[in-house]
C-alpha cells in the first residue's frame, strides 16, 4: 500500500478559526461593556450613594429608593410567580393528559416567553389596574386605592412576564425525575400526590430554583412593562407603611404605593437630565449597582441550589 | 396442593391496537414461588404488572378479563388501587431506590401509610432488613445515601423496602438480571426464605434461575401462555413442543 500524505483539511481549519474569532469577539464586547461600567461607575459608589435619595433634580444624591423599589418589586414578583408557575407545571407534567388542548397550552407558554415586554406592560395596565384594580375599588368602596399604578400591579405584571421561564424550567426538572422512582413509589402503595410530594418535587427542586434565578434576573432588569405600572420619576419616600397589630407596628412594603426602580431610573437620567455632565457618573454608578444587584440575587439562588444538590447527594 | 392466591381468567391486554396478552388464564398458589419465563417481548413482564395494576400508569392500555386476589376482582371499578399495591408489592428489574438514606427508603412505605411513631418505624426497619438478609451489612450505614451501596445490596434493599408495607404477594421483575453471580445467589436464597410467608411471582430471563427458585413455571410466547406446570415438569418433561424448544435452548 502506498502511504498517502494527509490532505490539509482547509474547511475544518477555516470553520474553527471563524468560531474562535466569534467567541473572542463576544468575550471582548462583554469585557468592554462591563469594564467601562465598572471603571466609570465605581467612583461614585459610596454608602451615601446607595442609601440616599436623589437630590438637585437628579444631579446629586443617591439611588436608595430605586434600590429599595427594585428589591421590593422583585421579591413580590417571586412571591406571585413561583407558586403559580410551579403548580401549573406540576399540573401540566403530572396530571394533564397529552391531548391537542394541552399541546396548544404548552406551545403557548413557550411563545409567551417571546412576547415583547412592552406588551406585558400594556396588558398589566389594562388587566390589573383598569380591570381588577378598578373593580376592587368599586366593590370595596375604597375610592381610588387599587385602580392606579402601584407596586402591587408592577410585581403582578412582572410575575406574568417571567411565568413562562418558571413553568418551562419546572417542567424540565419534573421530566428529568426518573420514571423508575415514580414506579417504586406507586408500587409501595403511594397515591399520586404522595409520589409527587415525596419523590418528584425533592428531586426537581434544583431545577425549579434555576428557573427562579432566571426569572429574578429577567424581572429586575425589565423597564418597559413597569413604565405604566407605578414606576415613579422621583419619589424620595420609600413605599413603606406601618402595619399595626394591637399596638405593635412593623414597617412593611406598601404595595399600593408607587416606587422608584433602578432600570427606570437609569432610563430617566439618560433621557430627561437637566445637566448631563453631572448625571453621567451617577448613571454609570446606578448601572453598576443594577448589575451587581442582579448578580447578587443570582448568587444567592445558586448557593441555595448548590446546597440542595449537596443534601440530595449526601443523603 | 396449596391454597390458590391469585386467579386470572381470560385476560387480554392491548397497547393501543396491538394485543400484548392473549386470553391468559392461570392460578397462582399461596406461599409458593411462581416463575414466568419466555423470550423478550413475550409479555411476561406486562402480565406481572397486571397483577398489581401498574399498567394503569401507562396511557392507552386496555385490559379485558378478570383477576382475583383472595377472591376479590382487582379490576372491579370500585377497588382501591392504592390499597391493592400495598398488598401486592413489587421489586423491579433495576434497583430504583430513592436518592435518600437507607433509613428513609425503608420507612417511605410505612410513612405514607400514616405510621409516624419512631419506635414502630425502627422496628419495621430492623425486621425488614433482617428478612432481606442485609441488616448486618447496612446497620452502621442507615443514614448514608442508599445509592452508595453495591448493586446487589441495593436490590436486596429494594426487597426490604417492598416488605416494609407488609404485602402478602411480592412481584419480582427480573430482580437479579443486572447482578453478579454472588449477588444473584443471595437474592435466590432470599426468595427461598421469603416463600414461607409470602406468595412470590418472579419474571426471569434466566432459566436455571427459574429451575432453582420456583415451584411452578409458566412459559409465555408471543403474548400467549403456552404451558403452566410444576417447574420440574416444565424443565424435564414439558408437554408442548415450543416449551421444550425454549427450555433446551433451541430458540429464545
Amino acid at each position: 500500500m502506498e502511504v498517502k500524505k494527509r490532505k490539509k483539511d482547509i474547511s475544518g481549519v477555516l470553520s474553527l478559526t471563524i468560531v474562535r474569532l466569534m467567541f473572542f469577539f463576544l468575550v471582548f464586547i462583554l469585557i468592554l461593556l462591563l469594564g467601562k461600567i465598572f471603571i466609570e461607575g465605581i467612583g461614585v459608589i459610596s454608602p451615601e450613594f446607595l442609601l440616599d435619595e436623589p437630590r438637585d433634580n437628579m444631579t446629586g444624591g443617591g439611588i436608595g429608593p430605586a434600590i429599595f423599589g427594585t428589591i421590593a418589586v422583585t421579591l413580590l414578583m417571586v412571591f406571585f410567580t413561583v407558586p403559580l408557575g410551579v403548580f401549573s407545571a406540576i399540573y401540566l407534567n403530572e396530571y394533564a393528559k397529552d391531548t391537542f388542548f394541552t399541546r396548544v397550552i404548552r406551545t403557548s407558554i413557550n411563545n409567551l416567553a417571546g412576547v415583547p415586554s412592552i406588551v406585558f406592560g400594556l396588558f398589566g395596565l389594562g388587566f390589573f389596574i383598569l380591570f381588577i384594580g378598578k373593580g376592587l375599588d368599586d366593590v370595596l368602596q375604597t375610592g381610588l386605592l387599587f385602580g392606579q399604578p402601584a407596586l402591587l400591579w408592577a410585581s403582578a405584571t412582572l410575575a406574568v412576564l417571567v411565568l413562562p421561564i418558571v413553568i418551562v424550567s419546572t417542567l424540565e426538572a419534573l421530566n428529568s425525575v426518573p420514571k423508575s422512582h415514580r414506579d417504586a413509589s406507586y408500587g409501595l402503595g403511594a397515591t399520586k400526590w404522595q409520589t409527587i410530594r415525596n419523590v418528584v418535587l425533592p428531586q426537581a427542586r434544583p431545577g425549579i430554583l434555576t428557573g427562579t434565578i432566571l426569572a429574578v434576573s429577567r424581572g429586575a432588569g425589565e423597564t418597559a412593562p413597569i413604565l405604566f405600572l407605578g414606576a415613579a420619576f422621583f419619589l424620595p419616600n420609600l413605599p413603606v407603611a406601618d402595619l399595626c397589630i394591637g399596638g405593635y407596628c412593623i414597617p412593611m412594603i406598601n404595595p399600593t404605593e408607587q416606587f422608584m426602580y433602578l432600570a427606570y431610573h437609569i432610563f430617566i437620567m439618560a433621557t430627561q437630565s437637566a445637566n448631563p455632565t453631572k448625571t453621567l457618573p451617577l448613571q454609570y454608578g446606578s448601572t453598576l449597582v443594577l448589575i451587581v444587584l442582579t448578580f447578587l440575587l443570582n448568587i444567592t439562588a445558586i448557593i441555595f441550589r448548590y446546597r440542595f444538590r449537596k443534601i440530595l447527594g449526601r443523603l | 396442593m396449596k391454597e390458590i392466591k391469585i386467579v386470572v381468567k381470560n385476560l387480554n391486554l392491548y397497547y393501543g391496537d396491538k394485543q400484548a396478552l392473549k386470553d391468559i388464564s392461570l392460578e397462582i398458589p399461596d406461599k409458593r414461588v411462581t416463575a414466568f419465563i419466555g423470550p423478550s417481548g413475550c409479555g411476561k413482564s406486562t402480565f406481572l404488572r397486571v397483577l398489581n395494576r401498574m399498567n394503569d400508569l401507562i396511557d392507552h392500555v386496555k385490559i379485558e378479563g378478570e383477576v382475583y386476589v383472595d377472591g376479590v376482582n382487582i379490576y372491579d371499578k370500585s377497588l382501591d388501587v392504592v390499597n391493592l399495591r400495598k398488598n401486592v408489592g413489587m421489586v423491579f428489574q433495576k434497583s430504583n431506590l430513592f436518592p435518600k438514606s437507607v433509613y428513609e427508603n425503608i420507612v417511605y412505605g410505612p410513612k405514607i401509610n400514616g405510621i409516624r411513631d419512631k419506635k414502630i418505624l425502627d422496628e419495621i426497619l430492623e425486621r425488614t432488613l433482617n428478612q432481606a438478609a442485609i441488616w448486618d451489612e447496612v446497620k452502621d450505614r442507615l443514614n448514608e445515601n442508599a445509592l452508595s451501596l453495591s448493586g446487589g445490596q441495593q436490590q436486596r434493599l429494594c426487597i426490604a423496602r417492598a416488605l416494609a408495607v407488609e404485602p402478602e404477594i411480592i412481584l419480582m421483575d427480573e430482580p437479579a438480571s443486572a447482578l453478579d453471580p454472588i449477588s444473584t445467589a443471595k437474592i435466590e436464597e432470599l426468595i427461598h426464605n421469603l416463600k414461607q410467608e409470602y406468595t412470590i411471582v418472579i419474571v426471569t430471563h434466566n432459566m436455571q434461575q427459574a429451575a432453582r427458585v420456583s415451584d411452578q413455571t409458566a412459559f409465555f410466547y408471543l403474548g400467549e401462555l403456552i404451558e403452566f406446570d410444576r417447574t420440574t415438569t416444565i424443565f424435564t418433561n414439558p408437554s408442548k413442543k415450543q416449551t421444550e424448544d425454549y427450555v433446551t435452548g433451541r430458540f429464545g
